[in-house]
C-alpha cells in the first residue's frame, strides 16, 4: 500500500452509490477532478451514469460504471472485489443512493417503510462494512453519507425517510469513533431542498421558508462532500454538515 | 490469489500482522494474550482483514469472541481453511 496516487493519497478509488444524476453525479465529477478514479454505481439510469462517466473521461479523468442494486449483498461484494483488482481499494465511499416513498403515517404501508429503510440506511451500512476492512489496512479512508435535514427535522409525510436519514446520522457518528485512529473518517452531509429530479415534485412554496430564498444545487452539496472526502478533512469525523441555505439555522 | 493456510505460514502472517497493528514483536508468541500485547478489538478486526486477504478465510464477529491467545486464533484460521 506504499504506492501513492497523483493526489497524494494511497492508491485506490472512489465509489459513489446512486451516481447517475443529481448530487451523486456532481460528486463523481468533483472527486474525479481531485484525481480519484471514480466508480459510478447506478440501479436503473444507465444513460445518466454513462453520460457522467463520459464527461469525466473526456476531461481526462477515470470513471467506471457499476450496475446493480446496492441492497444485494452478494452483488455488492463482487463490485468491491472487481474495483480492488482494477484500481485498488475503495478509499472514498459516498453513500448517496436514496429513495422516497411518501405518505402520512396512518397510511404508510410496510412495503414503503421497508423499502426506504433498506435502501437509505441498511444498504449504506452494508457498503460501509465492506469498505472498512481495506480502509483500515490502507490507514486511509473517507466515508461520506448523504443524509438530509429531514430526520433531524420533521417533515410530514416522510416518517420512513426521516427515520432512515436520522439512522444514517447515528450510524455515521458511531462508525466514526470506531475507526478514527486508523485515519478513516466517517461524516454525513444533510442537504435541505436541492434542485434535482428527486425533488422536482416538491411544492415551490417551500422556498419562502428558506433564508437563502432558493433551492440548493447538486454542485453546492457536492462541494461539501468533496471537502469531507479530501485529505485536508483528516480531523473532521463523526459530524454532519448541513447544506440547506439556512433552513435549519 | 490466496495462500494455502497451514500452521507455519498462518503463524507467520499473524505474527507479522500483530506487529503491524502495534504489538511489540519480542512479546508475540503463540501463548501471548491479546490483552498483554495491547491488541484491542479494532486491531483484531484488522488482523481478520489480513487473514482474509492472505488465506481467503473469513473470520466473522462471533469467531473471535472468547479467544484470548494468539495460538487460539492461529488454530482457528487453520481449522476454518480445511
Amino acid at each position: 500500500m506504499s504506492a501513492e496516487s497523483s493526489n497524494g493519497t494511497p492508491k485506490g478509488c472512489a465509489l459513489i452509490t446512486g451516481g447517475s444524476r443529481g448530487i451523486g453525479a456532481a460528486v463523481a465529477r468533483a472527486l474525479a477532478e481531485d484525481g480519484w478514479p471514480v466508480a459510478i454505481n447506478y440501479r436503473t439510469d444507465f444513460e445518466g451514469a454513462e453520460a457522467v462517466a463520459k464527461e469525466i473521461t473526456d476531461n481526462g479523468g477515470v470513471a467506471t460504471l457499476v450496475a446493480g442494486d446496492v441492497q444485494d449483498g452478494g452483488a455488492l461484494d463482487a463490485v468491491f472485489t472487481s474495483l480492488e483488482e482494477e484500481y485498488g481499494p475503495v478509499l472514498v465511499l459516498v453513500n448517496n443512493a436514496g429513495i422516497r416513498d411518501d405518505g402520512l403515517s396512518p397510511q404508510l404501508g410496510d412495503d414503503a417503510w421497508e423499502r426506504v429503510l433498506d435502501t437509505n440506511l441498511s444498504a449504506a451500512f452494508r457498503t460501509t462494512r465492506r469498505a472498512l476492512g481495506p480502509m483500515l489496512r490502507a490507514r486511509y479512508g473517507r466515508i461520506v453519507n448523504v443524509a438530509s435535514i429531514v430526520g433531524p427535522r420533521a417533515n410530514a409525510g416522510q416518517a420512513n425517510y426521516a427515520a432512515s436519514k436520522a439512522g444514517l446520522i447515528g450510524m455515521t457518528r458511531t462508525v466514526a469513533v470506531e475507526v478514527a485512529r486508523r485515519n478513516v473518517t466517517v461524516n454525513a452531509v444533510a442537504p435541505g431542498l436541492v434542485e434535482t429530479k428527486f425533488t422536482e415534485d416538491v411544492n415551490g412554496d417551500a422556498l419562502g421558508e428558506i433564508p437563502a430564498r432558493r433551492a440548493g444545487t447538486p454542485e453546492e452539496v457536492a462541494a461539501c462532500i468533496r471537502f469531507l472526502a479530501s485529505p485536508e478533512a483528516s480531523y473532521v469525523t463523526g459530524t454532519t454538515l448541513t447544506v440547506d441555505g439556512g433552513l435549519s439555522a | 490469489m490466496t495462500t494455502k493456510a497451514e500452521t507455519g505460514n498462518v503463524q507467520k502472517v499473524i505474527f507479522d500482522g500483530l506487529a503491524e497493528v502495534g504489538a511489540e514483536p519480542d512479546d508475540i508468541s503463540r501463548e501471548a494474550e491479546f490483552e498483554a500485547l495491547d491488541v484491542d478489538s479494532l486491531d483484531l478486526v484488522e488482523l481478520a482483514q489480513i487473514v482474509e486477504e492472505e488465506f481467503g478465510v473469513r473470520l466473522e464477529g462471533d469467531d473471535l469472541k472468547g479467544l484470548t491467545t494468539v495460538g487460539q486464533v492461529i488454530d482457528l484460521v487453520v481449522k476454518k481453511a480445511e
